[in-house]
């Protein structure tokens, strides 16, 4: 059974819908304070949850990214551990280096709660596996700094590298860009497709009667290891 | 010892709040505003009385925390 592990900041608010998600595909889950300085041996997955972490003060993430837990994630990663951040797990990723780029304020400087239909792009790697190239998903966005940038070198080294896994879209495909960021980017991996890091909420897309459940196939990926 | 600590975006990356305080003097009839940045400032009340070693020290803290250089400069003046 594979068993996600999902970190726990003061300010996380997406950790038990993170939970039910993964409970919902048949993984049995374990929550992690962020003063824990290990994370459990058995871990398949480590989630960084959405949310918030610190009060977000001075960046989003940058307090959080130094928490005690942080050391152990960063070594989870550095031995090819499987990590998915979300939201202000993706900002808490590209803080502690582990993912590339920054998140920035939304160009529009508003707070975006929304569905978004957002696009694949790479799917050779475990986490959007479920998915081909191309498809259409519909998933819920809700950040104030979510404009993902990273400079044209950067830039050239992900789409080298197959690094960019979604692009915010319209329902056709056609690239329609909620927030600024670079390239419409929503969600990259590293080089090793073993760190993923999204702004939208694929956990909060599990059925269909709140609005879609094309997070289902997200995150099924990971189940199949 | 005094630091203080001025962060903003870097040169070329989009400051869309600049951007919007901007446009709010424009409209309140400023005109004579070519470019606006919005930065932030964190000021450091410091224990070490050498310039040279607070310096050093304050430089590590904006490389570590105080700034995220993928996006922001920043510029320290010891007071």
């Amino acid at each position: 059974m594979t068993k996600v592990s999902i970190v726990q900041f003061p300010g996380t608010n997406c950790e038990y819908d993170t939970q039910y998600a993964f409970e919902e595909l048949g993984a049995k889950t374990e929550l992690i304070w962020h003063k824990s300085e290990s994370i459990p041996s058995d871990t398949d997955l480590l989630v960084v949850a959405g949310g918030f972490s610190y009060g977000d003060y001075l960046r989003s993430g940058a307090i959080a990214r130094f928490s005690p837990v942080m050391k152990a994630v960063t070594e989870y990663a550095n031995n090819g551990g499987k990590i998915l951040g979300i939201c202000n797990g993706f900002q808490v990723l590209t803080e502690a280096g582990l993912l590339p780029g920054a998140l920035k304020r939304n160009d529009n400087l508003h707070f975006i709660s929304k569905h978004h239909h957002l696009k694949v792009i790479n799917n050779d790697n475990i986490f959007l596996k479920k998915l081909d190239n191309n498809d259409i998903v519909n998933i819920p966005i809700a950040h104030h700094d979510g404009n993902y940038f990273i400079d044209e070198d950067g830039l050239r080294e992900l789409n080298a590298n197959n690094q960019i896994l979604l692009k915010y879209t319209n329902v056709n495909g056609t690239n329609l860009n909620p927030n600024g960021s670079v390239d419409s980017i929503a969600g990259i991996s590293n080089k090793e497709k073993t760190v993923f890091g999204l702004m939208p909420h694929p956990e909060r897309a599990m059925e269909l009667i709140l609005g879609s459940d094309d997070g289902r196939a997200m995150l099924q990926g990971f189940m199949e290891a | 010892m005094k630091a203080i600590v001025n962060v903003s975006l870097k040169a070329g990356v989009l400051d869309s709040q600049g951007k919007a305080v901007h446009h709010a003097l424009d409209s309140l009839h400023f005109n004579g505003v070519s470019d606006v940045r919005v930065g932030k400032q964190i000021i450091l009340k410091l224990d070490e009385t050498d310039k040279e070693k607070a310096m050093a020290d304050v430089t590590k803290m904006c490389e570590e925390l105080l700034a995220n250089t993928v996006i922001e400069d920043y510029e320290i003046e010891l007071v």
